[in-house]
């Protein structure tokens, strides 16, 4: 099991070791003028110079690749060019709140979809229909239209919520909750269906499976071989589904926060990237990437919990 | 087993020039492809229809009211509404074309390459999509705005390379299939070159799933598109319903209506090509809901089932199991598929019962209506089961839960797939004498250790924890005899029981199945095609064929005088010099090939 979960570390560490380096060296070539931008337009060759070498960006960009690394390694991402704010300390504030409206609608997700899903799968007829209806539509719908949708009924018509902005848990638990329900609400409207289609399509297979019949040939009712025996070989797919899930919410959000005015990494992640803030830009890519890592390594701990067959060999 | 495979063949066989017209009338289809028609056509002649220039700011015209000189009002800069709108039309469908031409055209390359030949270019795929799975899209998207500015061209193209893996994958994956297939190792001995292989017969297995994807991955660059736009990073100078999504969600205490227009005209066209996408792979892999009438077609048997050839011999006591005249049927299409037609059997109490005949002779079917488990959409159509003087046609399965496990136990043919994968041998022996038996959890675990020990498992303890991949098969078959008579059953239903197993296994699980029948006193229905298995160990014999009882006697009159030319038949098709009656223990003779018997 250990090592088990040593190689998917490892396979981990490889591909944020990739990313890093793709990301750099592609951000290189839109870099040119970054020195004149931040010294001002106004600033004459010497001020650029200047600036240059406070930054360091007089050194050949594999210098300053290996520098980088060497603190990103040690924890230290850096400073921004324009603001001067620590790098690790923006990314880490930021991506917490993003995280959380991304953990909260796979949570949301994976209880709904799956619940819908099992009775897609165990009741067919209307459900059945309307469950995979959702599904279509969930997919087809692009989760920022879904949001603007929520924010015109439930904030601006209804005045339920607050259509923007967000209160720190530590500061108010319950406006925290309202301040982030109608963003996870948006996220999981989009991400249900694909679940519970997943879940129903797994468990309509299991039910074919030939140790189903035998299990029901020794006088097991049906109900109990669905819940123990089809929903246990259900879940192995629909974890997977979730993993997938998760890296496509944590996208869904960069958007849902700009909607929102979220402080979260989506606002970090235009403003970085339109001024050219390389060591912000650098940032998010990273910690984005060492989440979903972390996140594909859980997934794959709890497949192998749930599933003797990686656990045991 | 043999479950009919009427339907499925049906589906896969279509005649491919039929797909569009079945689509027109299929519910979804037909109206999402005349929606997307519709929004292609407005996107065409977009440039021509619009009234005004969309990009033209007017000061008089800001939040004009709809209805004046701008059709559907102004922006929030003054701009036509509906001119832009429409134009805006054609770049969302140019951009989700070529979402899909450079995902297409690079997974696809991709995928023949590396399904084809492996190695590097199968190393580099698999790490590539890896990489795209690790990092949300939206993210590179904004990363590569930094360097190439507002593109929309250069936008779409990167996010088109970054879903490629969609296409790779599925590609790598039928390449890979196909690449074993024999007609491509023929086509290869036969000197055909790479190119031509590929081109004729590995193209023409990937063109189903990758059409399946088009309309899907549109729809996808389309959203990626307008959530881009949302965010403000689009190209100003392109009108698109992402932008005026943006301008509208900004003012929208201005006028609703701003927002109103893009996003119907976005969740439109993402909402049809994704209709289409599922009518598309309902048409094309035959599982359309349409075709399945709500109401069951009447079901009739269309012929005169012959009478059976009975040796008789038979002692007047009653009998434990009495088939009479049954028939099993699967619906397909219109109709039914009937599989068994006039299935008769006596089976009397503690005698062991042959039922012999080719695969689908409707044996197993028989064997799977006596304990009310036929696969999906199997139904005893007509006929009776009698069960010790019980009527089982007609029981709900409430009532047949409590004859199962323990009054008529089964045990299957293919001894893997048969045991549960997810939990162990323990779990799956107690569990049913738990729930179904209502024995006390440790009566269960004794039980069940006591069975493993009598089965002849070595080391009962250790199968007990373990997971069935950890077992071999003719141990999981030993396990799976021992669930079957854990309740002391009346009757054991063994289908083909050791046709899964090595030949020294065989013998050992049929002498398992005779010792235990003397002690339990059970009787035995055995469903095999094995005339060797029916010498060893059956009293009686009934032979089905095409679904069709056709003999029955004493296993000994039957060998002797064999009058049904079926029967005679498959006497024949044993190889010469196999034994007839074998010598005890022997059981691997006579394995019957069906293609003699045509």
């Amino acid at each position: 099991m250990l090592s088990f979960v040593g190689k998917r570390l490892a396979t981990g560490v490889g591909l944020i070791v990739t990313l890093a380096v793709l990301t750099f060296f592609f951000l290189q070539l839109g870099n040119s003028d970054t020195a004149q931008r931040i010294a001002g337009q106004q600033a004459g060759p010497e001020a650029v110079a200047v600036v240059e070498e406070r930054l360091g960006l007089d050194r050949p960009a594999i210098v300053q690749f290996l520098d980088w690394a060497g603190s990103a390694l040690t924890g230290d991402l850096g400073r921004s060019w324009f603001s001067g704010q620590e790098v690790t300390e923006a990314v880490t504030t930021r991506m917490s709140v993003t995280v959380t409206l991304a953990v909260g609608s796979v949570l949301l997700t994976a209880v709904i979809g799956i619940t819908l899903g099992a009775l897609a799968a165990t009741r067919r007829g209307w459900l059945d229909r309307a469950v995979q209806i959702l599904a279509v539509i969930g997919q087809a719908i692009p989760g920022f239209l879904l949001a603007m949708a929520l924010v015109l009924v439930f904030a601006i018509e209804l005045d339920w919520f607050p259509a923007t902005g967000y209160t720190r848990f530590s500061e108010s638990p319950s406006e925290w909750l309202l301040s982030i329900a109608l963003p996870v609400i948006a996220l999981t409207l989009g991400s249900i269906g694909g679940v519970a289609q997943q879940v129903r399509g797994a468990m309509i297979d299991a039910f074919e499976r030939d140790y189903v019949r035998t299990l029901r040939s020794r006088g097991l009712p049906r109900r109990s071989v669905v819940y123990q025996h089809v929903l246990r070989n259900a879940a192995g797919p629909a974890l997977t589904v979730l993993g997938l899930q998760f890296v496509i919410l944590l996208g869904g959000a960069v958007i849902v926060e700009q909607l929102f005015s979220i402080p979260g990494l989506g606002p970090l992640a235009l403003s970085s990237t339109s001024q050219g803030d390389i060591p912000v830009v650098m940032g998010i890519v990273v910690v984005t990437g060492v989440i979903v890592v972390v996140v594909n390594t859980l997934v794959d701990v709890i497949q192998a919990w749930v599933n003797p067959k990686v656990r045991v060999s | 087993m043999s479950t009919p495979t009427t339907t499925a063949s049906s589906a896969t066989g279509a005649p491919r020039r039929g797909v569009l017209r079945r689509l027109l009338v299929h519910p979804l289809g037909g109206v999402s492809m005349i929606v997307l028609a519709v929004i292609v056509v407005v996107g065409v002649i977009a440039p021509w229809i619009a009234p005004h220039d969309p990009t033209e700011t007017s000061l008089s015209m800001i939040f004009a009211e709809p209805g004046g000189e701008y059709l559907l009002g102004g922006d929030s800069a003054g701009r036509d509404i509906w001119s832009r709108l429409l134009i805006a039309t054609a770049f969302s469908l140019a951009g989700g074309l070529l979402v899909m031409a450079v995902a297409s055209l690079v997974g696809v390359t991709a995928g023949l390459i590396a399904g084809y030949y492996g190695g590097f270019v199968d190393a580099v795929g698999a790490w590539f999509t890896a990489l795209t799975m690790s990092l949300p899209s939206i993210i590179v998207l904004i990363a590569a705005r930094a360097v190439i500015g507002p593109s929309m061209w250069w936008t779409m193209a990167i996010f088109g390379i970054f879903i490629s893996p969609v296409y790779y994958r599925v590609v790598y994956n039928s390449v890979r299939a196909v690449r074993g297939e024999l007609y491509v190792d023929a086509a290869r001995t036969s000197g055909l070159g790479d190119g031509r292989i590929i081109g004729r017969h590995v193209l023409l297995a990937v063109r189903a799933p990758v059409i399946l994807l088009m309309s899907g991955v549109i729809a996808a660059g389309i959203g990626m598109q307008a959530g881009f736009d949302f965010l403000g990073l689009g190209d100003p100078t392109i009108p698109t319903w992402g932008q005026m999504l943006n301008e509208g969600f900004y003012n929208i205490t201005r006028s609703a209506t701003l927002v109103l227009w893009p996003a119907l005209a976005l969740g439109l066209t993402t909402v049809a090509l994704t209709l289409l996408g599922t009518a598309l792979r309902d048409e094309l892999e035959g599982t359309s809901e349409r075709r399945r009438s709500r109401k069951a077609p009447a079901w009739s048997l269309d012929e005169d089932v012959p009478a059976v050839v009975d040796h008789g011999g038979e002692d007047a006591s009653e009998p434990l199991l009495a088939v009479r005249d049954l028939a099993v049927a699967y619906q397909a299409g219109d109709g039914y598929a009937t599989v068994v037609k006039g299935g008769r059997l006596t089976v009397r109490r503690g005698e062991t019962h042959g039922l012999i005949g080719e695969s689908g002779s409707g044996k197993t079917q028989t064997a799977f209506s006596v304990l009310g488990l036929l696969p999906k959409g199997g139904k005893v159509m007509a006929g009776s089961i009698v069960f010790d003087g019980q009527e089982l046609t007609g029981l709900s399965d409430a009532q047949m839960n409590r004859l199962r496990g323990t009054r008529i136990a089964y045990v299957p043919q293919e001894p893997m797939s048969n045991l549960d994968p997810s939990f162990t041998v323990g779990h799956q022996l107690t569990e049913p004498l738990v729930k179904a038996a209502g024995l006390s959890r440790k009566e269960a675990k004794e039980r069940a250790l006591a069975l493993l020990a009598r089965v002849g498992i070595p080391d009962p303890e250790r199968a007990f924890g373990s997971y069935p991949h950890q077992l071999s098969g003719g141990m999981a078959q030993r396990v799976l005899i021992a669930g079957a008579v854990a309740s002391h059953p009346d009757l054991l239903i063994a289908d083909e029981p050791t046709t899964a197993l090595d030949v020294t296994v065989q013998a050992e699980v049929l002498d398992l199945l005779r010792d235990l029948q003397e002690e339990l006193g059970m009787a035995i229905l055995i469903v095999t095609h094995n005339f060797g298995v029916v010498a060893d160990i059956c009293d009686r014999v009934s032979v089905m064929q095409k679904g069709v009882m056709v003999e029955t006697g004493a296993t000994a009159d039957v060998f002797d005088d064999p009058r049904h030319p079926y029967t005679r038949a498959l006497f024949e098709a044993i190889p010469k010099g196999a034994p007839r009656a074998p010598l005890a223990g022997v059981t691997s003779a006579g394995l019957l090939g069906t293609g003699a018997l045509k």
